[in-house]
Formats: C-alpha cells, sequence, structure tokens
C-alpha cells in the first residue's frame, strides 16, 4: 500500500481547468520528483495535497496509509503528516530559530510558554538534522539559506510523513545544498516520502527514485528514474503541438531599435546576489524577441532594470534610438519611447476601482489630456482608439477596471502603453490567466503592431508563446544568457534544456 | 462613438448617487433641526453663522482630502493651524509687522512645515501618519514656547476683518455674476471639446442642466447670505478654496496623479508618475490650506492661544470620511469632503442649539462618523 495515493484530482479556476485527472503516488521513504513546465499544475497539485485547496473545491481522492483524507485546511493536512516547504518562507523574521520552529505548538503551561524546553528541544532537532544553528537568534539575522534550513527543520518538527520540497535551492549556497542533500538522505532512511519540484534537472536526477512529469494540468507519465534520461524527460515536459493560434506571420526587420549592454542587476534583499548577470541583447523594429527562461530566471527582473524600475542596484549601458540613454525612473523610459506592459495586472498593472478611461490615460495622461488641465472629451477621444482596436468587450470608457475579465483588463494595460506610443515595448507575460479567445487576439496585435515597425520584447514562461510569437529568442538560466535561437533553430527541446541549464 | 455619451451619463448616475444620497442626508438634518428649534435653525442669521462656523474645518478638509486620496494623511493640521496663526499674532504684536506681511508669513511657515513633512513622508519613507503624529506633538509643544503658554490678542482690525468680516452685498453680487459666467465657460467648454473630438451627440439637455443646478445655487445662496450681511469673509474664502480644490482634483493632471498614486502606487509609478514630488506637493499644498484656515480662526477669536486647533485635524478627517474618502487612498470627492464638513458643522449648531450637553454631543458626532463609514462598507458589498 502506498504512503500517499492522490487519485483523478481535478481542479478547476474560472476560465481554465489548472488539473485535469492527475494521479500520483509516492511510497515510503521514496524520492519522487514533480516536474513540468510552468503553469503545469504542479503547485496547484501541491496546493490540493496541503489543503490550502480544500475538500469540496476539487474532485477526486487523496489517500494516506490507504485512508481517504479531506482537508479543510494546512492544519488538517498537517496532523495526517504533510509538511509543505513553500517556495517562499513562511516564517516570521522577528522571531527566533526556536520559536519559529514551535510556532503554535509551543511547549507551555496555562499558556505561558516554557522558554527553556522550547529551546532544548529546538536545539536536539537541529542537532539531529546536523545543523549548526543557535536557536536563540531571531531567524531574521540569518542568511535565505539557512532560513530556508529552518523551514524544513521546522517542517520535521511536526514529525512529517510526507514532506513536499517546492524549489528548495532556489536560495541556497553550494554548500548548504550539500547539507540540505545529508538531511533528505538521512530522512529517505527514516522513511519519509518526498516530493520533489525543481526545474534544475541535475538535481532532479541525483536523488529521485521516480520523476512525474505533469503537462497542461495532466499527468504525462512517472517513470524510474534510472529508466530515464533527461532529453526524455524535456521531451514529454515539452511534448505540445505549436498549435495554430499563432497566426502567421512575416516581420520585416528594420534597424536596431534598442540596445542592451552588460545587464546586471543585484537583489534588494540579499547584498551581492546577482539576479541578472551580464546581459547584453538588442531588438530591432518590426522584430519581436522573444525571452525564455523557468521561475527565478531574471527575466522580470531583466526587464524591471532596463525599464528604469528596478529597486536595488544595477549597472549597465542601454541604447534607444541610435543614442545612448540615461534611465533613472520609468518616466526616462516613457520619454526614450519604452513601453512596459507588466506582468501581474493587479498589482503592477491596474488601478482596479478606477475606470477604464483613467486607466488608458494614466501613462500618457500630458500627451492625450493635457500638460497641466485635464480634458475628458480628448482623453475619451484618445482612448477609445485602443478600446475599439483591441477589441476591449465593456460597458464603455466609464466601466471601472476590477469588474473586467482577466483578458479585458489586460487588453486594457496594452492600451495604456499603446497610447504611449512606444518604440520599444516589453511584454511580460501578456496572456496569463487569460482565456483562449483573448489569448488569441492578444496575439494578433502582437504581430501587428511587429508588422507596423514596433519593436517587441515578449518575456512569457508559456514556451508555445515563446515559439510562436517571436523572430528570435534569448534564454535565461540563474541571469545569465544561456542560449539565443533564431525562429528556425528554436525548438522546444532546445529552449528547455538552455533554460533547464543543460547544454 | 453612442456608446460613449450613454457612458458618460451611466457614470454620472453612479458617481452621483452617493452625492444625491448625502445631500438628502443633510437636507434631512436640517429638516428636523428646523422643527426641533421652531423654525431657528433655518434663517438668514443661523445658516450665515453656520456657514462661518464650517468654513475652518471645510478648508482643512480640502486639503486633507487630496492628501487621503494620496493615500496619505495628516494629523498634525490642529497644531500647525495653531502655530501658524500664533505666529500671524506674535508678527503683529511683537514685531510689528504690517497685516499683509503677517498674513504671508503665518501661510509661508504654515506651507514649508507641510512641505518638511512630505519629504519625510516621501523621500524618507517614514509613514505620514507617524511622521504627522510626530508633528502633532512637535508643532504644538513649538506654539506653547512661542506664545509663552499665554493668549495673544490681536488688535488690528484690518486682521479681524478677514474673521469677522462681510462682503458688501454689492460685491456680493459681482462676484456671483462672475461665478456664473465661469460656471457658463466650463460647460461651453466642455461641450465645445466634446463637440470638436467627435464624440457623438452632444446631450444638451444634460449639458443645460449642469449649468443651471450651479447657477441656482450660487444665486440661492447669495439671497440667503444677503438677506443677513452680506457673505461673510471666512465663508468666501472657505467657497473659494473649495471650488480651486474642486478643480485641481477633477481638471488637472496633478489631481489624477493622486487619484492613481492612491489607487495603486506601483502602478503609477510604473505608469512614469514621480509618486515621490506629487506626495511633497499634496502635503504643501495642506500646509498652505492649513496656514489659511489658521488666519481665520484666530481672526475670529482676535487673538493666538496655545490650544488653538486642538483635535481640529480629527474634525477635517471625519469631514472626508464622512464624504465617501477611503483612508486607503484613490476614492474620494472634494464636494464629499465639503458636504461632510457641513453635516459635521449643522449637528454642532443645531444640538447647540438645542442645548445638548457637550458629553452628548461628542458622543453623537462619533457615533454618526462610525455609522456613516458602516453604512457606505454595507452599500458598496452590496453593489
Amino acid at each position: 500500500m502506498p504512503l500517499l495515493e492522490m487519485k483523478n484530482i481535478v481542479k478547476e479556476f474560472p476560465g481554465v481547468r489548472a488539473l485535469d485527472g492527475v494521479s500520483f503516488t509516492l511510497e515510503a521513504g521514496e524520492f519522487h520528483a514533480l516536474v513540468g513546465e510552468n503553469g503545469a499544475g504542479k503547485s496547484t497539485l501541491m496546493k490540493v495535497l496541503s489543503g490550502v485547496y480544500p475538500a469540496g473545491q476539487y474532485s477526486g481522492e487523496i489517500l494516506i496509509d490507504g485512508k481517504t483524507m479531506e482537508f479543510a485546511g494546512i492544519r488538517d493536512s498537517e496532523k495526517a503528516g504533510v509538511a509543505i516547504i513553500f517556495q517562499e518562507l513562511s516564517l516570521v523574521k522577528e522571531l527566533t530559530v526556536g520559536e519559529n520552529i514551535f510556532l503554535g505548538r509551543e511547549p507551555s503551561t496555562l499558556g505561558v510558554i516554557n522558554h527553556s524546553e522550547l529551546y532544548h528541544r529546538a536545539a536536539d532537532l537541529l542537532r539531529g538534522l546536523k545543523l549548526d544553528i543557535d536557536p536563540r537568534v531571531p531567524v531574521g539575522s540569518l542568511g535565505i539559506g539557512r532560513q530556508q534550513l529552518v523551514e524544513i527543520a521546522k517542517a520535521l518538527s511536526q514529525d512529517a510523513k510526507i514532506l513536499v520540497l517546492d524549489e528548495p535551492t532556489a536560495a541556497l549556497t553550494d554548500t548548504e545544498v550539500e547539507t540540505l542533500y545529508g538531511i533528505l538522505e538521512d530522512l529517505r532512511s527514516r522513511g519519509v516520502g518526498m516530493i520533489y519540484i525543481s526545474h534544475k534537472l541535475e538535481e532532479v536526477f541525483r536523488m529521485s527514485d521516480r520523476i512525474t512529469v505533469l503537462r497542461d494540468g495532466k499527468t504525462v507519465g512517472t517513470h524510474r528514474a534510472a529508466e530515464l534520461t533527461k532529453d526524455a524527460v524535456i521531451a514529454k515536459m515539452v511534448g505540445r503541438e505549436v498549435g495554430d493560434i499563432f497566426p502567421a506571420s512575416h516581420h520585416e526587420f528594420g534597424e536596431t531599435a534598442a540596445a542592451f549592454r552588460n545587464i546586471t542587476a543585484y537583489s534588494p534583499d540579499v547584498p551581492g546576489k546577482k539576479l541578472v548577470d551580464d546581459v547584453s541583447f538588442h531588438v530591432r523594429k518590426g522584430e519581436v524577441l522573444g525571452i525564455a527562461g523557468l521561475m527565478g530566471a531574471g527575466r522580470t527582473e531583466l526587464l524591471m532594470t532596463i525599464f528604469g524600475s528596478w529597486k536595488g542596484k544595477w549597472s549597465g549601458t542601454i541604447e534607444a534610438g541610435g543614442k545612448q540613454i540615461k534611465l533613472s525612473s520609468p518616466s526616462d523610459a516613457i520619454r526614450h519611447g519604452i513601453g512596459f506592459v507588466t506582468e501581474d495586472r493587479k498589482r503592477f498593472g491596474l488601478m482596479l476601482d478606477h475606470t477604464i478611461i483613467d486607466n488608458m490615460t494614466l501613462a500618457a495622461l500630458k500627451r492625450v489630456s493635457g500638460q497641466f488641465l485635464t480634458d475628458r472629451s480628448r482623453e475619451a477621444a484618445a482612448a477609445s482608439v485602443p478600446m475599439s482596436s483591441l477589441r476591449v468587450k465593456a460597458g464603455s470608457l466609464m466601466t471601472v477596471a476590477g469588474t473586467l475579465s482577466g483578458g479585458n483588463q489586460q487588453k486594457v494595460v496594452l492600451g495604456k502603453w499603446l497610447l504611449t506610443e512606444p518604440k520599444v515595448l516589453f511584454l511580460d507575460e501578456p496572456t496569463r490567466g487569460i482565456d483562449v479567445g483573448a489569448k488569441q487576439e492578444i496575439y494578433a496585435e502582437i504581430n501587428k503592431l511587429a508588422q507596423d515597425g514596433l519593436a517587441i520584447v515578449l518575456v512569457s514562461s508559456e514556451l508555445p508563446e515563446v515559439l510562436g510569437l517571436s523572430d528570435r529568442v534569448l534564454v535565461l538560466h540563474e541571469g545569465k544568457v544561456a542560449g539565443e535561437f533564431t525562429r528556425t533553430e528554436a525548438t522546444p527541446e532546445k529552449l528547455m534544456a538552455a533554460a533547464t541549464g543543460h547544454q | 462613438m453612442n456608446a460613449m455619451s450613454e457612458n458618460k451619463s451611466s457614470s454620472l448616475n453612479t458617481s452621483n448617487l452617493r452625492a444625491y444620497i448625502m445631500i438628502a442626508v443633510l437636507a434631512l438634518i436640517w429638516a428636523y433641526f428646523h422643527w426641533a428649534t421652531d423654525s431657528i435653525f433655518l434663517t438668514p442669521r443661523n445658516l450665515s453663522n453656520l456657514m462661518t462656523q464650517m468654513s475652518v474645518t471645510g478648508i482643512l478638509a480640502v486639503g486633507m482630502l487630496m492628501v487621503i486620496v494620496s493615500a496619505n494623511i495628516d494629523l498634525s493640521v490642529g497644531s500647525v493651524m495653531g502655530l501658524a496663526g500664533g505666529i500671524a499674532a506674535y508678527s503683529l504684536a511683537s514685531w510689528e509687522f504690517s497685516v499683509p506681511v503677517a498674513v504671508v508669513i503665518a501661510v509661508m511657515v504654515a506651507m514649508a512645515i507641510g512641505t518638511f513633512q512630505g519629504i519625510l513622508t516621501a523621500y524618507m519613507n517614514i509613514p505620514a501618519f507617524i511622521v504627522t503624529l510626530g508633528g502633532l506633538l512637535a508643532w504644538r509643544g513649538a506654539v506653547k514656547w512661542q506664545l509663552g503658554g499665554n493668549t495673544v490678542p490681536i488688535a488690528e482690525d484690518h486682521y479681524k476683518f478677514i474673521g469677522q468680516g462681510n462682503l458688501p452685498m454689492s460685491y456680493g453680487w459681482a462676484l456671483a455674476a462672475l461665478a456664473i459666467i465661469f460656471v457658463i465657460f466650463m460647460v461651453y467648454r466642455s461641450v465645445r471639446s466634446a463637440r470638436s473630438y467627435g464624440l457623438g451627440d452632444v446631450n444638451y439637455t444634460a449639458a443645460a442642466l449642469k449649468a443651471i443646478i450651479p447657477i441656482a445655487a450660487i444665486v440661492a445662496f447669495m439671497l440667503v447670505m444677503n438677506s443677513y450681511q452680506g457673505v461673510p469673509i471666512p465663508v468666501l474664502i472657505f467657497v473659494s478654496v473649495a471650488l480651486f480644490g474642486a478643480f485641481l482634483t477633477t481638471s488637472t493632471t496633478f489631481g489624477r496623479y493622486l487619484y492613481a498614486i492612491g489607487g495603486n502606487a506601483e502602478a503609477a509609478r510604473l505608469s512614469g508618475i514621480n509618486n515621490r514630488l506629487n506626495v511633497v506637493k499634496v502635503f504643501a499644498l495642506l500646509g498652505a490650506l492649513t496656514g489659511i484656515a489658521a488666519l481665520i480662526f484666530s481672526a475670529r477669536v482676535g487673538a493666538a492661544s496655545p490650544d488653538a486647533g486642538v483635535l481640529k485635524e480629527l474634525d477635517a478627517i471625519a469631514a472626508c470620511v464622512i464624504g465617501g474618502a477611503s483612508l486607503m487612498g484613490g476614492r474620494g470627492t472634494i464636494f464629499g469632503a465639503c458636504i461632510g464638513a457641513l453635516i459635521m458643522a449643522s449637528l454642532d449648531n443645531g444640538m447647540s442649539l438645542l442645548n445638548v450637553r457637550d458629553f452628548m454631543q461628542d458622543i453623537i458626532k462619533g457615533s454618526i462618523l462610525v455609522a456613516a463609514v458602516g453604512l457606505d462598507m454595507f452599500g458598496r458589498k452590496q453593489g
């Protein structure tokens, strides 16, 4: 009897079927890797397992030790022995290591915490994991890597039978990675089942007993690691036809519209850590340059930097319209004809409580309305152009942006940047979370804009999108350029190999 | 293109619904007090007093509204008002400056303080709540120090005119005529602009109403004020400030940017807006208006005292919130804030006429503040 069995899990979000009948098993003492492209459904599956999506919000069955489980929340799954270490840390930085490990389960009498017992037990636990961390220091005083190890210690203090690790090495140094593997080996011998999510195939092959590949919310297959090669895994991850939702296109390239040289961006949080490492590229008029890469490869950070909106330190030179320019704020970039359709429209793109017209005219207000005085009618005349050319489906320009569907919200953000009349347009995940129909419309618009001579830099986590639209593709891996391919050279396998650091 | 004109009218309806409700609430309050005070409340004399009483809070509320829209807050305006009034009185009495110089100094000092606090908020990343809470204490301390704990009387009649004078009736009508011409011009400008940008059929009935309603309000206001002693100078200043504020928030890029910064600061920044500079500007503006309010307040009392303006910041914030502003930023109107200030002042005035004990007045005003926002939240969830 397997330790964990997930049968036919289906999870739907409005308009999207994120998991479409996924089945997954885990044995005691097994190291089982879960791989797939961004958006393949890995994280969603783990959220179902941990009760983040409680029973009733998905269909299918979860069995642990043969017993059906219905978790109402994370507490329930923890009780059943499931521990998850998410990519984002869930530690309270101001509390000590020991306090974090026992948060919510403090040894106490009548509500008074017994600190000596707490630190004694924490020290035992850390020693058992061969971690040289003082349980009495605040978590915030540790480096990100050691915080991650504390997080793992916390998970194990709850006697987890099933441990889920979501990209656990993203913030670790090489020595810390070795420490982590030491711990995981030890857990394996103690019979803990581990689900390991990673984009780094080296890591996946190093420890795994079995590998399950997900794609588009479905299980492609589960295989013994010994029977697979990296190339075979890559083929299974991408094995999808580039559908005909991409319009046939022919772009005529003109001169270089913008060139970016030796762009390096440092993390604002971790001193000295380079999130973008010496990246150089250029884009020509009428060309769509795709930038591919996996989560954390530095794509958004790169765009933020060359748009003048990076909050950390950075270096490099930027040329637009044939001369070198200095960027210290987004308004500089806009003035030099750079537009940026940001990812996560709700956080970075839209004022959700405001009307379409207010959102659309914001970046170009002084040009489409007035230098000092605004003129509603003039704005309406300007905004109704992208409103109709992008076919935004809304009652009127006065409709509140937050009430629109995702696709229409995205069109409003795109319209906002078209009103600035850019020469170079950055698109960061322009079709995330929108339905296929709206995607097609946005693809058609991207092609039309390129044909009209706009230089486009497209960042997307969806390989088919990058392949279907780009004239040239740049692949980033851990902040560095890991490959550059022309349209004819680019294949899903080549891009995935470069993106996973496996040439 | 036809959709455009529809849109315009439908948006007008939603945003105006709130305004209609608030005017209805105000009318109810007035009707009740008029009945309960045996027809004293709605007399030209009392309305004139009421308007004069609300002008200080109203001016502060106009500036505060803009600060709140940008998702900030200013708790120091009461203390800054005390300090600016103190400086005006002190420079008249001890330095023997002329009235215009004293007026300019007081306003400049208040504006400098606003700018300074804005810089601390925007460029040093200290939350506005903390900066201005510190200001609330520090500037109050400054005014006590400056006045040595004493009340300084103001003798100059020209200065007192700011708080106690009335506009001669003929001047009042002349100003009203100018205002009416301005209203007609603004409506004409928007109609002309709508036509020149080809936005389809212009709704002339709506345009005419847009002109007729304010004109009727101006005439009614002038008739009431002139049947007592003419327009009080504080009311004249308040109305001018309110019109200026309404113009800034609805018709300038600066105003639009304030709403954008409050609505989604990150989106505003990525759209090329200089969030920090605009936040400093709005704090400076509130500072200047606080200086003007200080002139009126000290001139009405005829003295500057160390505790002048205590708790005024809360009145101003309450007026904005009753008027529908969100402390999270991005939402609120000058019109709403002014009606909010008028509702608060009407409650003060009416309850005083009814001899309601002052502790009871505080309890009632506090309850109404919370109830107004509660109803607003409830209504929004339904919508």
